[in-house]
């Protein structure tokens, strides 16, 4: 119902909600009878209001008795209810009843309604309540009836809102869904912002104008004639005065005002230019060539060989060629005589350049005087210092009969340092001689020593070290005076320091230590001479040997665990310690054993050697050989305890072989690694392999030749040799007998081919292998005694010195000159090629005498022939025989005694 | 033809000579006393080297020719003879 204005589209469900609940309430009889009333009144009063106003469009009443209720099957309560009031009639029925009935049927008032009726069905509804008057009312329109039928839509009027909820009493949910009606035009009025539009519009006020403009033709392009005239805008030409109009100037009022302050901004751009460039872009592109060399065939190369052109040419150029391989093989143009000038001029030297020259001699009128240095050792790292170990020049039976002077006066090492001549810097104090000792390598503060009485020794010079490293004529006389009295002069105590442990007697040697040597620090040697790996990398066994036979093997480390408790309760009331002693070696003190003890039993002939000199295969430092020790590096405070054996492992590359000499001038070799007996199970010393005696005097130096590992040098007696290390048939070379004893000896340290003897009436010999063998290259006097010990030392590059000591005490340095220190290029290959060429010298000898050995067999078969055959003669003639050789026995007897000079010379007969 | 093999061989036997060959006029080995590689390597380069350096000395002085080139490295002498038609090379090592 849209033309209603002025009410308000209410939702109609609210209606119809209201007339459908009216309606199954008044379905319902007693209880909500009462809502239902009170609704159905409501509903009623609605529909009474509307009633009364008129009932609506399409809604004809309509009574409808039993009769047509029965004909149309819409009778009360049983085809029709309140619930579902509504009763489609089809409208051929209606007419077709109307026909039959005519004024009876309760149709005939509403028939022209029925018969404009457009669809084909009529909605009839019960109308119990009588709300538009009768029993039933009759919907006319279509849209009346769509709306009963269809109660969704908006606006139902209260017969509507009744119908629908008689219609759909069944639907009790609430119709809630809202029907989009587009919105309605309606008239616009005017609000007044039409007036600022009108405003904007462009509106043209008038028509436009057309104007046209034309000139001939002939005039376009036609080309233009100038003429002057005057500017001027008198009055007498006015009638040209409108072609020109002067434009006076004139003050414009507008501008009067004169800008005082004017804003204005600067900024201040970079000039930019943009420009481009383009290059050809070429595009890779995969190409490649490839090509062989054109090769002719045989054929061809025959031919051509065969020409003649070919063979006069070989012929025109072949003597160039040999002209210019002469050239190259009798001399070479390229040879730079510079570079290798300076070699050859040394050769050359006058006198001192060739000689030792004396560098500084050390003796002290106190502790070495008229005593023989028995041991001379310079310190591995600080430079011009050296040690020297003073002995009395006592034999064994003076000594006995010196016992207690002897025990008076210390046994020391003096340690000298270039920066003082006069007062040595240290004194170490054993406990008796001392016959020999070493620095030790890694660790120079230690000291090892070996006495007299067969002890090993060992001082710790930790404290006194900076004061040795420092002392550059730090000694000055200023500082020695600083404490006289009276014009005294006081001299400077030198430190003395107490040896810190020393061997258990009954466990060192038995007779004076004669050689002590540090093992080098990458390999350690366990209980049964298998040489393990050392984690630590530094020094910590010695070696010892010494004439009692033995040959001893010491580790400065703590041993695992104190044997016993015996060994603990000693330690507890060991007496106090003295003074100033290094406490590092505590463990050792009095109770140090030996690792291991090899004796040098003879091969031969029972009892054993007594080594003098040993010389081991390894160098301290030379570990190239030697696999980097794995796993972590045990604890380096001090010297830890000695590792368990199942923590090392052994070395297969090191060498267990070692050179002896010995007392009696003999060379043995050896080797240090247990054996074990099969038949007994223990571990013994093996014997050593090889053994000769080619001294005749106790074998005083063995070493080995620092560039050749395998060439040893030994001096005893009056004879020195060379050995090589595996060649048992004899030495490379033996010296002939010198004139004097043979003292001392050592290699030089940079030459290989040059070695320093020293003798027993003070000379220094240096012998040069490459330049003559039979005699030495030089002989120096040095002092006037026997000279003990010779050590040579690299100081610095420009400075090799060489320590001679002597049996009176003192330590001679000698500088050693150019010459002999410079190797000449290619030395070592000529050493090399001489030791060699030794070697093939013996090989070639050993063979002659096995040659020669079967000839002497062969002919000794024949002599024992012939004899079988002498011996038939008669007695007589061998009486004879035995005439003729006493007969010129005595004459050779008489001829001698006259040589002698024991008998007089028979006069000659006239 | 034999008077040829002795000549060569008789450069060839001489104090630290390594090799012989001998190129014709376009660069090709004719002959040669060392393996194929080699001589193809020499041949080609020598030939280029003994053209430029005749290409030299005769733009110097025209009337001039080139008649023999020494080449001295660290290891060996190079020694080359250039003909009209025919080019002979000599590998020696001289420091023996």
């Amino acid at each position: 119902m849209a033309d209603d204005p002025p009410r308000t589209p209410t939702p109609s469900g609210s209606r119809k909600g209201s007339g459908k609940k009216a309606a199954p309430a008044s379905n319902k009889l007693a209880p909500p009878a009462a809502a239902a009333q009170k609704k159905s009144k409501e509903s009623v009063t609605k529909s009474k209001s509307q009633h009364d106003a008129e009932p609506p469009q399409g809604i004809v009443p309509l009574f409808m008795a039993t009769k047509s209720q029965e004909i149309y099957e819409c009778i009360c309560d049983e085809h029709v209810t309140e619930d579902n009031p509504y009763k489609l009639i089809k409208k051929a029925d209606i007419i077709q009843d109307m026909k039959m009935r005519a004024a009876i049927s309760d149709f005939h008032p509403v028939k022209q309604l029925v018969l404009d009726y457009p669809g084909e069905e009529l909605l009839i509804a019960y109308d119990p309540d009588f709300k538009f008057g009768q029993n039933f009312f009759l919907c006319t329109t279509e849209e009346a009836k769509m709306e009963h039928l269809h109660p969704g839509g908006a606006d139902a009027e209260g017969e509507d809102g009744v119908v629908a909820a008689g219609e759909e009493g069944a639907e009790e949910e609430d119709n809630a869904v809202y029907v989009y009606k587009p919105p309605e035009a309606k008239e616009w009025v005017t609000q007044g912002s039409q007036v600022e539009v009108e405003d904007e519009i462009v509106v043209d006020t008038r028509d436009k104008i057309r104007f046209r403009a034309s000139r001939v033709r002939k005039e376009f392009g036609a080309p233009i004639i100038f003429e002057d005239r005057d500017a001027d805008t008198s009055a007498a030409e006015q009638g040209l005065a409108a072609s020109c109009l002067a434009c006076p100037s004139y003050a414009d009022t507008n501008f009067t005002i004169k800008k005082a302050e004017l804003d204005n901004a600067v900024q201040a751009v970079p000039e930019l230019t943009d420009g481009s460039s383009q290059t050809d872009w070429k595009h890779p592109v995969t190409a490649s060539v490839q090509y062989e060399p054109r090769i002719i065939s045989e054929e061809e190369a025959k031919v051509a060989q065969q020409s003649e052109e070919f063979k006069q040419f070989i012929q025109a150029s072949v003597p160039r060629f040999e002209l210019a391989l002469q050239q190259n093989t009798i001399m070479d143009v390229f040879f730079d005589d510079w570079t290798v000038l300076g070699e050859e001029d040394t050769n050359f030297g006058s006198k001192s350049d060739s000689h030792l020259k004396e560098y500084q001699s050390f003796t002290d009128l106190q502790y070495s005087k008229d005593k023989t240095v028995t041991c001379v050792d310079w310190h591995p790292q600080i430079k011009g210092v050296m040690a020297v170990a003073c002995c009395e020049r006592l034999t064994f039976d003076e000594r006995i009969d010196n016992a207690n002077k002897l025990l008076m006066s210390p046994s020391l090492i003096l340690i000298w340092s270039f920066a003082d001549p006069i007062h040595p810097q240290l004194l170490l104090e054993g406990p008796d001689d001392i016959c020999c000792f070493k620095f030790c390598p890694t660790n120079p503060n230690i000291v090892a020593g070996g006495c007299i009485n067969g002890q090993l020794v060992l001082w710790d010079i930790t404290e006194y070290s900076e004061k040795l490293s420092s002392n550059r004529g730090n000694n000055s006389k200023a500082s020695q005076k600083k404490a006289a009295m009276f014009g005294e002069e006081i001299q400077p105590e030198t430190p003395t320091i107490r040896y810190c442990a020393v061997s258990a007697i009954e466990n060192s040697h038995r007779n004076i230590i004669s050689s002590v040597d540090w093992l080098p620090d990458h390999y350690e040697l366990n209980r049964f001479g298998i040489p393990v790996e050392n984690r630590l990398s530094e020094c910590c066994q010695i070696m010892t040997c010494g004439t009692d036979g033995h040959v001893m093997v010491w580790d400065i480390r703590a041993p695992k665990a104190p044997a016993n408790t015996k060994d603990q309760q000693a330690e507890k009331s060991a007496p106090p310690r003295p003074f100033g002693v290094s406490q590092v070696f505590k463990h050792l003190d009095l109770s140090w054993k030996p690792l291991l003890k090899l004796s040098m039993a003879k091969t031969d002939s029972s009892g054993d050697y007594s080594p003098l000199k040993f010389s081991l295969a390894e160098k301290q430092g030379a570990r190239d050989h030697v696999p980097q020790p794995a796993g972590e590096k045990p604890e380096t405070t001090g010297m830890s305890k000695v590792p368990s054996a199942k923590n090392q492992r052994p070395l297969e590359c090191i060498a267990t072989n070692y050179f002896l000499g010995s007392e009696d001038g003999e060379v043995i070799y050896a080797s240090f690694k247990l054996e074990k007996d099969n038949e007994t199970g223990k571990s013994n010393v093996p014997k050593p392999t090889w053994a000769v005696a080619p001294h005749d005097g106790p074998v005083n130096t063995l070493q080995r030749n620092p560039f050749f590992s395998d060439i040893l040098l030994s001096v005893g007696g009056w004879t020195f040799a060379v050995w090589k290390e595996g060649v048992t048939s004899g030495a490379i070379l033996q010296s002939a007998c010198a004139p004097k004893l043979y003292t001392a000896g050592h290699w030089s340290t940079t030459r290989p081919a040059v070695f320093f003897l020293g003798t027993k009436d003070g000379n220094v010999e240096v012998w040069d292998l490459l330049d003559r063998t039979h005699e030495p290259l030089l002989v120096q006097n040095v002092t006037a005694a026997q000279v003990t010990q010779i050590v040579p030392w690299v100081v610095s590059k420009k400075q090799h010195l060489v320590a001679v000591s002597d049996n009176v005490g003192t330590l001679h340095i000698l500088e050693i000159p150019w010459n002999l220190r410079h190797p000449a290029s290619g030395e070592k290959q000529a050493v090399e090629g001489f030791f060699d060429r030794e070697i093939q010298r013996i090989e070639y000898f050993d063979k002659k005498a096995v040659v020669r050995a079967n000839e002497r067999s062969k002919e000794m078969d024949k002599k024992k022939a012939q004899q079988a055959k002498v011996e038939e003669m008669t007695d007589d003639a061998l009486m004879e025989e035995y005439k003729a050789e006493y007969d010129s026995y005595k004459q050779l007897e008489k001829k001698l005694l006259q040589q002698l000079g024991l008998i007089e010379e028979e006069k000659p007969e006239i | 033809m034999s008077e040829v093999e002795e000549t060569i061989k008789r450069i060839q036997s001489h104090k630290g000579v390594l090799g012989i060959i001998v190129v014709n006029s376009e660069g090709i080995p004719i002959l040669t006393s060392l393996d194929n590689s080699t001589t193809v390597q020499y041949a080609g380069l020598i030939h280029q080297l003994t053209m430029k350096a005749r290409s030299t000395v005769r733009d110097i002085d025209p009337q001039n020719d080139l008649t023999f080139l020494r080449l001295r490295s660290k290891k060996h002498e190079i020694m080359v003879a250039p003909d009209k038609e025919y080019l002979l090379i000599v590998i020696q090592n001289p420091s023996e």
